[in-house]
C-alpha cells in the first residue's frame, strides 16, 4: 500500500493510462449505452442541435430489420460451425505437435504464420484461391472455367468445379469458404494456447498411465483433455467473442459488399451491420446492434462458463 | 515372481556433444531377486538406484544386459505388457478423478481375458482400498488429501491390478518424519499379506534397512553390496558402504597394523592377527565404545548428548578423519563433563579395516 502523503505520485503516474482509457474506452461504452436508448438518435440532427426521447424505439427497430436478423444469423451459423471445429482440429495438431519432437520447431512456426499476417491479405489470396474465371451463364447453363487452386484439385479428383465466392454462387458455397478460412486463420492462436498446456502437463501422468496399460484413445480421453480443459474452455470462450465478431474476414474474401457480386450484404456480420449503420448517421441502430451483440457474447460465455464448472479439471 | 537382471547396464549419452562423457548410470548389474520379497535399492543421489528401478518398469530401455520376470524375458517388452504396479515419488495421481477413479482405472484397461465386470471391479477396488486403509475416503480428489493418504492411494492405484511386481520410487521422501515410520511400516505389511515381489528405491538407509528383506547399496552406477540389511551392517564389504549405513554413522580414524597391534593414533586399541603391517584406515560404529576407566583409546571429551535410554558422547581425537567422534553408550553410565578425557575400549566385532587406498575391507582376527 502506498502511504497517503504519496498517493498523489501514483495517481499522477498512473494518469496517462486513466485518461487514456476515459477518453476512448470508458466515456465511449456509456455513450453507447446513451446512444442505444435515444429514439431514432442520429449523427447530423444532433448537430442540428435535436433532442431525443428515451425509450427502446432503435431495438424495436433493429430487431425489426431483415437484414440485422441475416447479420445474426450469419454470425451465429459461423461461430457454431467454426468454433468447435477449429478447436477439435486445433487439439489434434497440437496433440501431434507434442508427440512429434523433431517436427515442432519448424512445424510451430508454419502453423503460427496466419497469425502474423494481415486478414485482408490473406482472405484476398483465399479469394483467388476459391475463384473462378468465365461467363456466368445466366440461362441456368453457368460455364465455369477453372482458375483457383481448389477447384483445379477438386478435379483431380474427379469434383465438378464449384462456384464459390463468385456472381451467382450458392450462400452454402459461401458459408463453406468463409468456415474454411476462418478455422485456418483461428488455429495458430488456438494450437499455440494449448500447446502451451500440454507442455505443461506432468510427463508422470503419461508415465503411470503406461504402467497402467492404458490404450492410446484412452490416454486422449480420459487423461489428456481433462488435464487440457482450462486451456480448452478459454479457447473455446475466446473463439466464441471472436465468432461474434467475425467482419474482417469476410471482407478480406468478399469485399466491403459483403457478399458475391449481385447479392451483397448476403454474408453480413453484426459488426458488419453496425459498421454499415455508421456512414448512414445511424448511431442510435448501430449502438442498439452493438448492445444486443454485448448481450449475446455476455450469455453465451455465461453458458460456458457454467458448462466448464462441470467439465472443467482446475 | 522372482526378478533376475543380468549384467544390467544403463548409459546415458552425453549431452553436451564437446564434452563428450557419457554418464554409466548403471553398472554391470546382476542379482537373483526371489520371490515375493522387499527389496530395498540403496544409495546417494546419482547411484544409479532409481534407473534401475525404472529399467525393470520398462520406462527406461537398458543399454545392454537382460531383466527376466520368473522364465519370461521381459528385457524388450514395453511397460504396458510387463503387468507392473509403479509407485512415483510424487504419485502421479490423476488430479481431475477421484480416489475411486483412480484405483479403478488400471482394472478399466485390462483386456480380453482379464477383462472385468463392474462389479468385480468395484469390489477388487474396494479391495485395494481397504487393504491400504482409504475405503472411507474413496470420493475425495487428490488435491483434498494429505501426503500420507495420496501416498496409499498410490500404492492401491498400483497394487488393484494384482501387478507380477511392485515398484516403489522414493515412496516416503514426501511424508513428514512421523508418517515416514508410519507408512513404511503400511509398506511392510501389505507387502507381507499380498507377497508380491516388491523393489523399491530409497536414499534413506535407516528406512532401507527397517523394512526389507534384502538391501542393495549402491554407488555410481556400480553395486557395492547386496545382502539382510543387518548383514551388510555387521559386515560392511567396504568403506563407502560402512559409512552409508547406520545412524549416527560410522566413526573413522586413520590407523596403523604394527607388529600384531592396531594403532589409532598413538593408541594401541587392539591386538589382532592376519593383518601385515601397514597403514589403514579403521571405522568403528558408534555403539562399538565401551567406556572404561583403563581404556585404551584416549579421546578430549567435547559434549555429551542425553538421549534418554542412551547418551551420545561427542569427542575428539587427532587420528579421527571426522571433524568428531561420536559414541553411544548405555544412560547408566555417567560422564563426568569436567573430565578433559575419555577413555575407550572398542569392541572387535564394531570395528572395521578398511585398506587405506582401495577402501576394501581386510579381514582380521582378534588375538
Amino acid at each position: 500500500m502506498v502511504d497517503s502523503k504519496h498517493q498523489w505520485k501514483a495517481w499522477l503516474y498512473l494518469s496517462p493510462a486513466i485518461v487514456l482509457l476515459l477518453v476512448f474506452t470508458v466515456w465511449p461504452i456509456i455513450n453507447t449505452v446513451r446512444m442505444a436508448f435515444m429514439d431514432g438518435y442520429n449523427g447530423l440532427a444532433i448537430i442540428g442541435g435535436a433532442e431525443f426521447e428515451f425509450g427502446i424505439a432503435n431495438f424495436q427497430r433493429v430487431l425489426g430489420l431483415s437484414s440485422f436478423k441475416n447479420s445474426l444469423y450469419n454470425t451465429m451459423l459461423l461461430c457454431v460451425l467454426t468454433v468447435p471445429i477449429s478447436t477439435l482440429l486445433a487439439l489434434l495438431i497440437a496433440v501431434a505437435l507434442n508427440s512429434i519432437k523433431w517436427l515442432q520447431k519448424g512445424l510451430q512456426t508454419i502453423f503460427f504464420l496466419p497469425y502474423v499476417t494481415n486478414s485482408i491479405a490473406i482472405g484476398m489470396v483465399f479469394a483467388a484461391m476459391f475463384n473462378i474465371v468465365g461467363n456466368m451463364g445466366t440461362d441456368g447453363n453457368d460455364i465455369i472455367i477453372t482458375a483457383g487452386i481448389i477447384n483445379n484439385i477438386l478435379g483431380v479428383f474427379g469434383i465438378e468445379p464449384i462456384n464459390w465466392i463468385n456472381a451467382g454462387s450458392a450462400y452454402w458455397a459461401n458459408i463453406t469458404v468463409m468456415v474454411v478460412y476462418i478455422v485456418w486463420n483461428a488455429l495458430p492462436f488456438k494450437i499455440l494456447v494449448l500447446l502451451g498446456g500440454l507442455q505443461s502437463i506432468n510427463k508422470q501422468y503419461y508415465e503411470a498411465a503406461k504402467v497402467d496399460s492404458t490404450p492410446r484413445w484412452r490416454v486422449f480421453t480420459r487423461i489428456t483433455v481433462p488435464l487440457l480443459s482450462p486451456m480448452i474452455a478459454y479457447v473455446v470462450i475466446t473463439g466464441f467473442i471472436g465468432g461474434f465478431k467475425e467482419y474482417s474476414s469476410i471482407v478480406g474474401i468478399f469485399g466491403e459488399d459483403m457478399g458475391p457480386a449481385g447479392a451483397p450484404g448476403r454474408l453480413n456480420t453484426i459488426v458488419g451491420y453496425i459498421y454499415d449503420a455508421l456512414p448512414k448517421m445511424n448511431y442510435g441502430v448501430a449502438s442498439a446492434a452493438a448492445l444486443i451483440l454485448f448481450g449475446i457474447i455476455f450469455v453465451v460465455t455465461m453458458i460456458n462458463m457454467q458448462v466448464s464448472k462441470k467439465r472443467v479439471h482446475y | 515372481m522372482k526378478v533376475a537382471l543380468q549384467n544390467l547396464t544403463k548409459i546415458f549419452p552425453s549431452r553436451d556433444k564437446k564434452a563428450g562423457k557419457e554418464v554409466v548410470a548403471v553398472n554391470d548389474f546382476t542379482f537373483d531377486i526371489p520371490d515375493g520379497k522387499l527389496i530395498g535399492l540403496l544409495g546417494p543421489s546419482g547411484c544409479g538406484k532409481s534407473t534401475t528401478l525404472y529399467m525393470i518398469s520398462g520406462l527406461q530401455k537398458p543399454t545392454s544386459g537382460k531383466i527376466f520376470f520368473g522364465e519370461d524375458d521381459v528385457t524388450e517388452l514395453s511397460t504396458e505388457n510387463r503387468g507392473i504396479g509403479l509407485v512415483f515419488q510424487n504419485y502421479a495421481l490423476y488430479p481431475h478423478m477421484t480416489v475411486k477413479q483412480n484405483i479403478l482405472f488400471p482394472l478399466q484397461n485390462l483386456k480380453g481375458a482379464d477383462k472385468m465386470s463392474k462389479e468385480a471391479m468395484l469390489e477388487r477396488a474396494e479391495w485395494a482400498a481397504r487393504l491400504v486403509q482409504i475405503d472411507d475416503l474413496m470420493d475425495r480428489k487428490p488435491s483434498e488429501m494429505s501426503g500420507g493418504q495420496q501416498q496409499r492411494v498410490a500404492i492401491a492405484r498400483a497394487l488393484v491390478k494384482m501387478p507380477r511386481v511392485l515398484l516403489l520410487d522414493e515412496p516416503l521422501s514426501n511424508l513428514d518424519a512421523r508418517l515416514r515410520l508410519q507408512t513404511r511400516e503400511e509398506i511392510r505389511r501389505i507387502q507381507r499379506e499380498t507377497g508380491i515381489t516388491t523393489i523399491f528405491v530409497t536414499h534413506d538407509q535407516e528406512e532401507a534397512m527397517s523394512i526389507s528383506d534384502m538391501i542393495v547399496v549402491m554407488k555410481l552406477g556400480v553395486v557395492q553390496q547386496i545382502g539382510e540389511p543387518q548383514e551388510v551392517y555387521d559386515n560392511p564389504t567396504n568403506l563407502f558402504v560402512a559409512k552409508f549405513l547406520g545412524t549416527p554413522p560410522i566413526n573413522v580414524f586413520s590407523g596403523k597394523v604394527s607388529g600384531g597391534k592396531l594403532y589409532i593414533g598413538q593408541d594401541a586399541v587392539l591386538e589382532i592377527a592376519g593383518v601385515s603391517d601397514q597403514e589403514v584406515t579403521v571405522g568403528v560404529r558408534p555403539e562399538g565404545f565401551e567406556l572404561a576407566e583403563d581404556g585404551k583409546l584416549h579421546c578430549q571429551l567435547s559434549n555429551v548428548e542425553v538421549m534418554g535410554r542412551d547418551v551420545s558422547i561427542v569427542s575428539t581425537n587427532e587420528a579421527s578423519l571426522n571433524p568428531m567422534i561420536r559414541s553411544i553408550i548405555n544412560a547408566d553410565n555417567k560422564v563426568d563433563l569436567a573430565n578433559k578425557v575419555v577413555s575407550y575400549n572398542v569392541k572387535p566385532h564394531k570395528l572395521f579395516l578398511f585398506n587405506k587406498e582401495t577402501e576394501e575391507r581386510i579381514p582380521f582376527e582378534v588375538k
